[in-house]
């Protein structure tokens, strides 16, 4: 023999792979193809595409590519049975949750098998990462559908679910799109990534043996073409995607104006930030957790390592001597840390990325260059010296490549974290507690992981900031993404834009100006009352056509001059919550002193009688009281995610946000929208009433008197959508609010997709006595998840 | 390597001894140990490695000749010592070697491990084989007896015969932070050493934090042990998987900042081949083959060797063994 011999020379692991005889049984009993999965059972299979083991090249299967006229059939499936399904009891619907969780945990090793044959990741991740997710989002949202009437009074299922997701955690980003849609009473139609639609496939088996209601899940595998048929069904309510953000955009563009709710959970560039006083070797193991996790095709993978200059040689060389340690191989050995990369074409877009890299001048370590003989692998690699401006600190590389930046200061650290269009997750390595929590304030990421990277819970909110993508998957705030207001359907607003007339001679409303001096409205921009750009004013008329006033007519500089006036006000979302609100009760004290005069406006502009003037100045005055006592009362939350985690759920304000005001109810509605977002900590760029903007440019002497720091509130008046369309396509806005017409909102959403801000528009007349609560706070912020890990 | 194969005890007596470093506070007061991290890194250590079959057999056979075969009762006899000595120099059937094909390796665990007024019979029951015996010493296991007893102690085990002296530390100047003593103190067991290894007993399960793991372990180095170690196996926490990594870790920067190899010894606990499998998984991902050798790693270790060869058993005939149709040691 001799072998015990040997191998006490050497001391090597030996292959230890993991059975996949049950697997390949299944995948050879579907020899002929796979069906799609509609009502509950699996088509003829037609038009098949191979799908491949990447770790070996070989084709395992073959599944249907889903035509649009499958898609149709699905969707019109899956509205016939969501009435059925949002209409039992939540009981019932927890009920076969929790069946689905139990099959899952049955089928654990069978699904983290086929994960990893069909994906490329190791066994051990699929195994102990991935599926375990699987199983407790399904078993959370379980819970979820049983308290749903409770905790969610007042809202109701969206519908319809078109759901999208990617081939990097195949089953996982299935779990997290189907429990929350079924906990909340949706239907859904799903499409897989076309590189890894077998988990699905045998998820759609297990709803058939955990007995699910035909018709609530459906899969169609297929290609984008197929997804883009999803996207653009006229009978799909609400469309879940995570993936690119080039996806994600065009997705963006596709459902503007069509009415369809959107969560998008896209790209990433995070920062893996590495103090001096941290624990590096910890921090190692982090990095190994970040980017050598799936061989790095995580969104939100820690894969800009920036590390205090001081520390930075002594935490590369524990890397590099870690990366040694690294094995990269077959898959289904339980020894191996880095697997295959998904496909080829990935393979070749990490090659190129490298290849511009190496043209730069940039230096490269790989422990082992040497990989498997056939399959798509790539080695670890550490990347140094890398300078913002360089093609890998800036693109998703989603590949295993970490690339390294050193900073100065914990002020430097921030600011090179948040120099990116991204901002879906981070990782902060120190053992200054003061210094974590700042630093996970000021980063722009939707998580943060302190001394931890990758942590997932499905009691947490995930999702990202900036082109990263908006909404929450995961907990409260991810549920909330699949309910919607339960309020009677509005009608569609009848206001037509207002035509505005810059040119001279109307008719004076001399009867309500009386013999009060000429007042000019300006706009009104960083605290100063300042001239259109344009040069140009229109006249604001009453109901019988006379000029009641003339208003300034914005522009695109103007609304450029607002929103960088708006971006130096910043500050104003860190004053304490405390100090917004009195200056919002002081906004209000001041509009109260003025009542009268707000309401002889409010009639001269729109004819009102006098009480429903006075009724509109007093309920102005009644919501900036509302949302003044609300501005340090919108909590977030502390998930109850993993033991001795302390993970923090904090509302924070978008930044700058762009308002465009309706034409009726001149001032509730301004106020009601204005309130709202600036409690939160906004500043923003108001676009008022078009034809009537007057009260909100009366407005701004309030917020002169009233403590309202300048940049603020910056007030633009003008035709309405051409203001909105600056808005949307302006990089620095990072959330607009629409309210008008069906045309403006439809160029809202689809212009917003430029830096992907977050949209909520509104084409549909509102009752704005009516218009408040938290419903607006909510949409006046961005849930940051704090993962702080505690122990000594 | 083939000597270190062919006689792993007599090799461990090869390796320098450690001369120490003055007392440098700043190569462990600005070390940052997160203990939640520590703890997933150890959490995950064992579940991104997999020993089986030929390898786990082979594996099995290196923790064997790493243990420290310990008996450490308040009923110690001669007697008993010596058929402790008796499995050590024999821990492993004749069948069961012979099916492995190591009978030729001389085969032994790396050193016998009593109290010091067991050490002469256990050298005289361990002449012509090679083992060392190691003598716990020092107050064993608190520590708490005066200093001129406690050197006193050492050099009488050293006289007895003992090539390594398990010592231990007083786990108040760790808790009070007193460096400087238990640097003093841990350089002046070294000399009472003589010739023989000093290995250095933290007691982590006392010092309860993992920074105060790493400063002890730190202390010791510099102070001179030549091994560090967990525990004595009487406190109420024993060798654990992150308490080791922090210690390794410090030994590792150690290594880096002084140039000498200092060995690791989990103690306490370690009852089962799966313990001896994850440990061996640590030392081979953290430092390396060399640290896979008794020379720099050791097992305390008692039961272990039982459960070891059962596994062992197993291998070779391919049934499952029970424990009464092994020799107890």
């Amino acid at each position: 023999m001799g072998v015990i011999k040997d191998i006490l020379r050497t001391m090597d692991y030996g292959p230890s792979p993991e059975g996949s005889e049950h697997v390949k049984a299944w995948l050879e009993e579907h020899a002929g193809g796979f069906g799609l999965f509609v009502n509950g059972a699996f088509t003829k299979p037609h038009d098949l595409f191979e799908v491949f083991n990447p770790a070996t090249g070989e084709g395992i299967a073959r599944a249907t590519h889903g035509s649009p006229a499958d898609v149709d059939a699905a969707v019109a499936v899956a509205r016939k049975a969501q009435a059925k399904w949002a209409a039992l009891s939540g009981f019932e619907r927890s009920k076969h949750l929790y069946a689905l969780a139990r099959h899952v945990q049955k089928r654990e090793r069978f699904l983290s098998v086929l994960e990893t044959i069909d994906n490329g990741k190791p066994i051990r991740e699929s195994r102990d990462i991935d599926i375990p997710l699987v199983a407790r989002h399904f078993y959370h949202h379980a819970g979820w559908a049983s308290l749903i009437d409770s905790e969610f009074a007042g809202t109701k299922p969206v519908g319809v679910c078109g759901q999208i997701i990617p081939w990097n955690f195949p089953l996982l980003m299935l779990a997290w799109k189907i429990a929350p849609a079924l906990a909340a009473g949706n239907t859904v139609v799903l499409k897989p990534a076309e590189y890894t639609p077998l988990t699905a496939l045998a998820f759609a088996a297990i709803c058939v043996e955990a007995g699910l209601p035909q018709g609530v899940v459906n899969i169609v595998t297929g290609d984008g073409a197929t997804g883009a048929a999803l996207v653009a069904h006229a009978g799909v309510d609400k469309i879940a995607f995570t993936g690119s953000t080039e996806v994600g955009r065009a997705i963006r563009k596709a459902t503007a104006g069509t009415g369809k709710k959107l969560s998008l959970e896209l790209g990433g560039k995070s920062p893996f930030v590495v103090f001096e006083d941290a624990d590096l070797d910890s921090a190692v193991e982090g990095a190994v957790d970040a980017i050598w996790f799936n061989q790095g095709q995580v969104c939100c993978a820690g894969s800009r390592l920036l590390v205090a200059e001081s520390v930075a040689e002594a935490l590369y060389a524990k890397l590099r001597a870690r990366m040694a340690n690294l094995r990269v191989g077959d898959p289904l050995d339980k020894s191996t840390d880095v697997g295959a990369i998904v496909a080829p074409a990935q393979l070749e877009r990490i090659k190129r990325l490298m290849r511009e890299g190496e043209q730069e001048g940039l230096e490269f370590f790989r422990a082992d260059e040497s990989l498997p003989a056939r399959g798509c692998f790539y080695p670890p690699t550490l990347v140094t010296g890398v300078e913002p401006a360089s093609v890998l600190a800036r693109e998703e590389i989603f590949g295993p490549v970490l690339v390294a930046t050193t900073f100065r200061t914990p002020d430097e650290a921030v600011a090179l974290a948040n120099n990116t269009r991204y901002g879906l997750a981070a990782s902060v390595w120190t053992e200054n507690v003061n210094r974590a929590l700042e630093v996970a304030a000021r980063i722009k990421a939707g998580v943060v992981w302190i001394n931890s990277t990758n942590m997932f819970d499905a009691a947490a909110g995930f999702g990202g900031y900036r082109e990263s993508g908006f909404g929450r998957e995961g907990g409260r705030e991810g549920l909330l993404e699949y309910r919607i207001a339960d309020a009677p359907k509005i009608k569609p607003s009848s206001a037509k834009p207002a035509r505005l007339n810059a040119a001279p001679g109307l008719l004076p409303a001399g009867a309500v100006a009386g013999s009060e001096l000429d007042r000019t409205a300006k706009l009104y921009i960083g605290g100063k009352q300042a001239r259109p750009d344009s040069g140009y004013s229109y006249a604001v008329l009453d109901p019988a056509g006379r000029e009641v006033g003339l208003a300034g007519l914005g522009n695109r500089k103007d609304i450029r001059n607002a929103v960088e006036a708006a971006a130096k006000a910043r500050s104003w979302g860190a004053a304490t919550a405390h100090n917004r609100a009195q200056v919002l009760y002081y906004a209000a004290e001041n509009l109260s002193a003025r009542a009268a005069e707000f309401a002889r406006r409010l009639r001269a502009m729109t004819g009102a009688s006098a009480r429903a003037a006075e009724a509109e100045v007093e309920a102005s005055i009644r919501r900036a009281f509302i949302y003044a006592g609300y501005a340090d009362k919108f909590d977030g939350a502390v998930h109850a995610t993993r033991s001795r985690f302390v993970t923090l759920a904090m509302n924070e304000p978008w930044g700058v946000m762009g308002i465009v005001c309706p034409n009726e109810a001149p001032l509730l509605a301004f106020v009601s929208l204005v309130m709202p977002a600036i409690a939160m900590g906004n500043c923003v760029i108001a676009v008022p009433s078009a034809s009537h903007p007057l009260s909100a440019t009366d407005f701004y002497s309030i917020l002169d008197t009233s403590d309202v720091p300048a940049g603020v509130v910056n007030i633009v008046t003008g035709e309405a959508n051409a203001l909105a369309k600056t808005l949307a396509e302006h990089d620095g806005v990072d959330a607009l609010w629409y309210v008008g017409d069906a045309k403006g909102a439809a160029e809202v959403e689809a212009l917003s997709a430029g830096n992907l801000k977050a949209t909520w528009v509104s084409a549909s007349a509102v009752d704005w006595r009516q218009a408040e609560g938290r419903e607006f706070l909510r949409r006046a912020t961005q849930v940051k998840n704090i993962w702080t890990p505690y122990g000594e | 390597m083939d000597q270190a194969l062919a006689n792993p005890a007599l090799a461990g007596h090869n390796r320098p001894r450690n001369p120490g470093v003055p007392l440098a506070a700043d190569w462990f007061e600005s070390i940052g140990v997160n203990a939640s991290a520590v703890e997933r890194r150890a959490a995950t250590l064992t579940t991104r490695r997999s020993v089986k079959k030929e390898y786990q057999a082979a594996w099995l056979v290196k923790a064997m000749t790493c243990i420290d075969l310990t008996t450490l009762s308040g009923d110690d006899t001669p007697e008993r010592v010596r058929r402790l000595c008796a499995k050590a120099r024999r821990p492993l059937s004749d069948e069961i070697l012979a099916a492995l094909d190591v009978a030729d390796l001389g085969l032994t665990v790396a050193a016998v491990c009593v109290y010091p007024t067991m050490v002469a019979p256990a050298v005289r029951a361990l002449e012509g084989s090679g083992i060392p015996v190691a003598s716990v010493a020092t107050g064993f296991p608190a520590g708490l007896t005066p200093l001129k007893q406690r050197l006193e102690e050492i050099r009488y085990a050293v006289s007895e015969g003992a090539r390594e002296i398990d010592i231990v530390i007083t786990r108040a100047y760790v808790l009070g932070r007193d460096w400087s003593a238990l640097y003093d103190e841990v350089a002046a067991m070294r000399e009472a050493c003589g010739r023989a290894h000093l290995k250095a007993i933290l007691g982590t399960g006392d010092l309860k934090t993992l920074r105060n793991i790493y400063a002890a372990s730190m202390v010791a180095m510099q102070a001179g042990a030549d091994f560090i170690k967990t525990s004595t196996g009487k406190e109420d926490v024993n060798a654990t998987l992150p308490v080791s990594l922090v210690m390794i870790r410090a030994l590792r920067d150690y290594r880096e900042r002084a140039g000498v190899d200092i060995g690791f010894k989990p103690a306490g606990g370690l009852r089962t081949t799966k313990d001896a499998l994850a440990w061996l998984i640590l030392m081979k991902e953290e430092l390396g083959l060399p640290w896979m050798q008794p020379d720099l790693f050791r097992i305390g270790a008692s039961g272990l060797l039982t459960d070891i060869e059962r596994q062992l058993d197993h291998y070779a005939t391919g049934r499952y063994s029970a424990a009464h149709r092994h020799p107890m040691a």
